[in-house]
């Protein structure tokens, strides 16, 4: 059984085809990568994945179970973890409140309305551990908003996975990352690949042929090539569409 | 670190307390009025930053259900309804349903589109009340009749009266406070400051901003509820918007999110109406300068001023 399985996705605004009869299967343990050039429609699925665009038709299955009729919160819920391609965290938070909440949402009721939340060492002790998994528990304490953009691509990472998930969509998780950076991001997705399978939107080429285990190229809301990456990086078509264009 | 507001509020309550007895040595039954006209409307204003401070809704119909809560108890009066208890229960019915109502409705939106539809919703709970011709309609409605503890008139008048405010004035402190801490009142600030990461971690964030409306409406319905045994009078007038606009006023310049400040923020503009207001008849046009040297010069509101900005905490 595939983790995630998308069939036959389709997606259009008026006569604006974003997305055509897309289809991908992430099996178990595997990272996917979606790339295309600006335009093609990556966010727009990763958007129907995550339940905040629905779909015209199609399936959207989640280790089998049907999820596209589901809310983004439901989603979230059921295991569907993500990130984003701007950083989206709550700013007057710190790091550690930060992840505290999300885990919050998989750890008992939240509709508690007399004890102190900052104060369950269950939450905060489970934070603060997955603020360690992604290097960033020495800034716990720091407010969301003072942190810098590298630390808040990893705080992003970490309040994905306090939510724990049974599937991770990235997107474009290198963003504006500088080159070390970068370097420890992808050796971290690295290390959780294998025990969460994921979909990652991202540009850098190096990123993808180190992590994806598959590779689906996106060109005009239609998925053009499908394969290994390096299948995919002798298609011809996949050539023509997006690496050769690119050169980037 | 936030143990300095809490201090400040033991001040805060302390002086309250003692005011009855303090008082009576000026010879005023005047003043202790006074004090419970602040004393309710800072029990509509913390209810009301329940919303704007940590939830970030801007309601401009919160005075509505101070309304719906003074008209249900009044028309329970009328009635013959006096058992105070039963009327409790019958205002916060009463209230939690107008607001399930409303609130399911004027969630689907936020921002200044949410203050809109409080807004029209307050002016039609208005014109409503000023249409029940057997309850008063426009005139409002003299109770010759008020609420009673177990058949004793103590809840009527006097130190009696000035205690059931000053501990449902407690009381709404404490839960709200108690509620800004929960995990409940963490993901109301959460959606507040990211509705779409609150959702994406998993919450629904409509319908926990709903229930933090249906909170604060039955709060401020309770306060209409003990505004009637004060004034043994309604009228539609409770429910206007300028009356919600009030309520605004006073939250931010207690400041948000500050219940101390809600507090203050009550206090200074009851007593600024009244010493103003005796002075000069046209007080507004000294009351609007005064109202935005503040905002300017005090930006975190009142409770600012005495306590810093630290020790009040994000989490206050």
């Amino acid at each position: 059984m595939s983790s995630l399985e998308i069939r036959n996705l389709n997606k259009s605004f008026g006569a604006l085809t974003v997305s055509r009869d897309i289809s991908i299967s992430i099996g178990t343990g595997q990272c996917h990568a979606l790339i295309g050039p600006n335009g093609a429609g990556k966010t727009t699925l990763i958007h129907q994945i995550s339940g905040g665009l629905r779909s015209d038709s199609g399936n959207i299955l989640m280790d089998g179970q049907e999820i596209s009729h589901m809310s983004v919160s439901r989603r979230v819920q059921a295991g569907l973890g993500r990130t984003f391609q701007i950083t989206t965290v709550l700013p007057s938070f710190t790091a550690l409140e930060n992840t505290a909440i999300a885990a919050q949402a998989k750890s008992g009721s939240s509709l508690r309305f007399f004890r102190n939340a900052a104060r369950e060492t269950a939450l905060n002790e489970f934070a603060l551990a997955t603020l360690q998994r992604v290097g960033l528990e020495h800034r716990a304490n720091i407010p969301a908003m003072d942190l810098s953009h590298g630390e808040l691509r990893l705080l992003e990472l970490a309040i994905a996975l306090a939510g724990k998930p049974k599937f991770l969509l990235l997107d474009e998780p290198m963003a504006g990352l500088g080159r070390a950076e970068g370097v420890a991001l992808v050796a971290l997705l690295a290390s959780l690949r294998g025990s969460l399978p994921m979909l990652m939107v991202e540009h850098d080429m190096d990123a993808i042929f180190q992590l994806a285990d598959t590779v689906s190229v996106l060109v005009d809301g239609s998925i053009v090539a499908q394969g290994t990456p390096d299948e995919v990086r002798a298609d011809p078509v996949a050539r023509a569409a997006y690496l050769g264009e690119a050169g980037k | 670190m936030m143990d300095r507001s809490l201090v400040f509020a033991a001040i805060l309550f302390g002086l309250l307390l003692l005011m009855p007895f303090l008082l009576p040595l000026f010879g005023s039954e005047y003043l202790i009025g006074l004090i419970i006209k602040a004393m309710l409307l800072a029990i509509a204003a913390i209810s009301l930053d329940l919303l704007i401070g940590h939830g970030g809704m801007v309601s401009l119909g919160h005075a509505a259900f101070v309304g719906v809560g003074a008209y249900a108890t009044a028309i329970g009066l009328e009635n013959g309804i006096e058992n105070i208890l039963l009327l409790l229960v019958i205002t916060l019915a009463v209230t939690g349903f107008v607001a399930l109502v409303t609130g399911s409705l004027a969630l689907r939106t936020s921002g200044v589109y949410f203050l809109m539809i409080t807004l029209a919703f307050g002016q039609m709970t208005y014109f409503t009340l000023t249409s029940l011709a057997a309850y008063g309609g426009d005139d409002g409605l003299t109770l010759w009749s008020l609420a009673t503890l177990f058949g004793s008139d103590i809840v009527q008048s006097g130190s009696g009266l000035y205690f059931l405010v000053l501990g449902t004035l407690f009381a709404t402190w404490w839960g709200v406070f108690q509620i800004s801490r929960s995990r409940f009142g963490r993901v109301l600030r959460a959606a507040r400051d990211n509705p779409e990461r609150a959702e994406v971690m998993g919450y629904a964030v409509t319908r926990y901003r709903l229930i933090a409306y249906l909170i604060a409406a039955m709060i401020a319905g309770v306060s209409g509820l003990l505004l009637v045994q004060h004034a043994e009078f309604v009228s539609p007038a409770l429910a206007t918007w300028q009356r919600s606009g009030d309520l605004i006023v006073v939250v931010v310049l207690g400041g948000l999110g500050s219940r101390n400040g809600a507090i203050l923020g009550a206090f200074f503009i009851v007593i600024i109406e009244e010493v103003l207001g005796s002075f000069v008849h046209e007080w507004r046009l000294i009351y609007g300068p005064v109202l935005v040297l503040m905002v300017l010069f005090a930006k975190g509101g009142i409770a600012d001023l005495f306590v810093s900005k630290d020790a009040k905490g994000r989490a206050a």
